[in-house]
């Protein structure tokens, strides 16, 4: 577990700064959002440090304070989270070599950007070091924990967050995301299914059941339509952040 | 006073789910030589589906301000990266909400 000072270390931090500051608008944006929607910036701070991923954190933040139930609000941050499972297979092997310690952290600090510099330094042929992995984990978990107080702390001086559109930031920020799986297979029907789905459960059955009843449908329609061969997939980063 | 807020527990329930998608799949997923293909699909489709649900009954449920302001947001991600088209995005629903769309 010990980490040195070293070239792998520092090597690590240089690749980390392009992620810090790509990352920097969604982590103030984070925590201003967080506090638009009700949260206390400790919350904000707690849930950037602890669940440590962007969009499943938008998530809890859009569903906090609505009818949604607790542990709907758990599995949509789980759901959107699910592509580390794909990550995490891909990386295990190439870490074989950390402590079990080791790997416990290095988890943890799975996200979007952080698997794509480790399969990209991996793909360079070079070994995947511990001090390399936090050089580059530290920087970025810092950073992203920080924003989310910088965010909440200066969110709190917004007097109408209506007339700046605060309050539609995150089905924008959520609208995005699924654009940007578009080149996934079969990613129209599924959107539709899901979008159609999920419209009619909420004026029908209400509001907390929208989002299981309409994501449930475009999963099972991307499993009916998908052949029933084994395959195996190559992962790649989702193209979000954090 | 020192008591946990519900919010605060289903930060730590949610941060637990998510560390155990960042473990799993090296405990779990590495075990399999070959993922069935109907279950890949279904894997791959699980973002995309969930945060659907979360936009389109935004989508529906508000004034003309939101509609369009998505459409724009829509096509601007054709070409944009996130955090131009949240600009965009927000440029957007201040000027029609200030046009009195909203």
């Amino acid at each position: 577990m010990f980490l040195k000072f070293d070239a792998e270390f520092r090597q690590g931090m240089r690749d980390s700064v392009p992620v810090v500051l790509g990352a920097a608008p969604f982590g103030l944006l984070f925590g201003t959002l967080a506090v638009e929607n009700g949260m206390e910036i400790h919350q904000a701070v707690l849930m950037s440090a602890t669940i440590y991923a962007g969009a499943s954190q938008m998530v809890g933040i859009d569903l906090f304070g609505t009818s949604v139930a607790p542990w709907i609000i758990v599995l949509s941050i789980f759901a959107v989270n699910f592509r580390h499972i794909l990550y995490s297979a891909s990386l295990g092997p190439k870490i074989a070599h950390f402590t079990f310690f080791q790997k416990a952290v290095a988890f943890f600090a799975l996200i979007d950007p952080q698997f794509a510099e480790a399969e990209q330094r991996h793909e360079r042929g070079f070994r995947i070091s511990f001090n390399w992995y936090m050089g580059v984990v530290i920087p970025i978990y810092i950073a992203w924990v920080s924003e989310a107080a910088l965010g909440a702390y200066f969110g709190r001086f917004i007097t109408n967050p209506y007339a700046f559109g605060l309050d539609f930031m995150l089905p924008i920020y959520f609208l995005v995301l699924v654009m940007g799986f578009r080149k996934r297979r079969n990613w129209l029907p599924v959107v539709v299914v899901s979008g159609i789905a999920s419209v009619f459960a909420y004026f029908t059955i209400g509001s907390p059941w929208h989002i299981s009843i309409g994501a449930v449908a475009g999963v099972m329609l991307a499993a009916l339509i998908a052949g029933g061969d084994a395959q195996s997939d190559t992962v790649e980063a989702d193209p979000e952040r954090v | 006073m020192f008591g946990i807020s519900d919010i605060s527990w289903i930060i730590i329930f949610g941060a637990l789910a998510t560390y155990a998608t960042r473990v799993g799949g090296h405990l779990v997923l590495s075990r399999f030589e070959r993922i069935p293909r109907r279950v890949s699909a279904a894997l791959d489709a699980v973002p995309a589906a969930v945060l659907s649900t979360l936009v389109a009954p935004a989508a529906v449920s508000n004034g003309p301000a939101e509609v369009i302001t998505l459409i724009i947001a829509a096509i601007a991600a054709l070409r944009f990266n996130l955090i131009v088209v949240l600009l965009i995005g927000a440029a957007a629903i201040i000027s029609l909400r200030a046009a009195g769309l909203g």
